[in-house]
């Protein structure tokens, strides 16, 4: 397990790999907000969680289609698949490696990205956290959309289009906790709606893309 | 490890292809499979491999006894060969790399990436894999696509010393390996053609 995590990592590391192209883009929606939506301070101010949320939702979304295509087209997954791992390991590992190389640097980025949006005090540590609760959910839910297209020439796109509805629960919760937070409001609840689909999302989807990727391998 | 095949029938996208295959497989032996393109050959290899399942009959002794190599080798171009090997040897808990770089003479190559090496030298390193898996049965699918004469030569060899070690293979080529092995000719054992299910079916 922890072979096949280096692995994964060493390899986003390498040339072509794509580690920094979700940041990267990150980086490039949140810097367009202000241009398109022009210099009022307040109004960037409270569309700053949002927009935030949004960019990062995006940028996780960007990688998926390579998490489980490359060793598909290579060969690699049919030898996962009849090696002494689990392929519910396999998954969890593959949605692990993606979430250190995608939404880990996104967590850490967010807060300088919201000075760019005017993001009122009180929010950037609601952010952070809302972030680091919201953004593993968004790896594992896309770790299942990446093994249902796994085998589909050009199935990036259908992943996108499976995956995005089934991260608006995620989304809503995740805003709303920095935009509360922003605002000066209380957090609890959508704090502890946001974790609840996090831990069911991470305990329960990687059987259901162990299943999946099984009947796509046949 | 004994592998014992009974009564199988396998379907490849929903067609049955093979029907009525059995065959045995003792330990320190070797099985060739032969029939022509299209009989499903293949298809067999994965079902015994455990990643496609058989439309009935059984298959004992698979499992985790299997290293199976397929037609691609699943080499990281980015990774070195070393690299490539040791992960395999890790996720399979098995030791060294160094007996397997010895039998495919990669010695020289350790430090390349794999993706700068000729589809013969991946090949080398894909069977490479199969002698830091430490499991019994080898499953090969056409395991000497694009090796030269000397190349077969090393594959035939590691197939002979995993033999003589109490190991057993089973390998679908085309070509003659020199290896004490019995022939399987898969031909025969071809699906017919599933009878039409219709009322005009009876006058067909």
């Amino acid at each position: 397990m922890i072979a096949l995590l280096l692995r994964d990592l060493k390899l986003s590391l390498r040339a072509g790999g794509g580690f920094g192209l979700g940041l990267a883009f990150f980086l490039i929606v949140t810097t367009l907000v202000p241009f398109s939506v022009g210099p009022q301070s307040a109004l960037l101010a409270t569309i700053a969680p949002g927009v935030l949320w949004l960019g990062a939702l995006l940028a996780c979304l960007l990688s998926l289609d390579r998490l489980l295509a490359l060793d598909w087209e290579d060969g690699s997954l049919d030898l996962l698949a009849t090696a002494p791992l689990p392929l519910e390991g396999v998954v969890s590992i593959k949605a692990l490696a993606h979430w250190i190389t995608t939404g880990l640097p996104l967590v850490l980025a967010a807060p300088v990205l919201g000075v760019l949006l005017n993001l009122p005090a009180p929010g950037y540590g609601w952010l952070v956290v809302s972030l680091i609760l919201g953004t593993p959910a968004l790896s594992v839910i896309g770790t299942f959309g990446a093994a249902l297209t796994v085998g589909l020439k050009r199935g990036g796109l259908l992943l996108s289009l499976l995956v995005l509805p089934l991260y608006v629960p995620t989304l809503i919760f995740g805003a709303e906790v920095a935009r509360r937070g922003a605002a000066g409001m209380e957090t609890a609840t959508p704090l502890l709606m946001l974790s609840g689909i996090s831990a069911a999302v991470i305990a329960l989807l990687p059987f259901a893309s162990a299943t999946v990727l099984r009947i796509n391998l046949r | 490890m004994t592998l014992t095949v009974t009564d199988l029938v396998i379907a490849r996208g929903g067609v049955p292809v093979l029907e009525g295959l059995s065959f045995t497989l003792n330990p320190g032996r070797a099985l060739v499979l032969r029939g022509p393109n299209g009989i499903g050959k293949t298809t067999l290899l994965r079902c015994v491999a455990g990643l496609q399942p058989p439309v009935s009959g059984r298959i004992e002794g698979a499992g985790d006894t299997i290293a199976y190599a397929g037609h691609s080798d699943g080499i990281k171009p980015t990774l070195t060969v070393a690299e490539n090997l040791t992960f395999w040897a890790r996720v399979f808990g098995a030791g060294s790399i160094g007996p397997a770089l010895d039998a495919y003479e990669l010695n020289d190559l350790t430090d390349r990436h794999a993706g700068n090496l000729s589809a013969g030298q991946k090949r080398r390193l894909g069977l490479a894999r199969l002698l830091v898996t430490g499991r019994p049965i080898w499953v090969l699918d056409e395991p000497t696509v694009s090796l030269d004469r000397s190349a077969v030569e090393m594959f035939a060899g590691a197939v002979r010393a995993h033999l003589a070690q109490g190991g057993s293979a089973l390998i679908a080529t085309h070509i003659e390996l020199g290896l004490e092995a019995e022939l399987l000719e898969v031909g025969p054992y071809k699906a017919r053609p599933a009878p039409l299910d219709d009322f005009d079916g009876g006058f067909l």
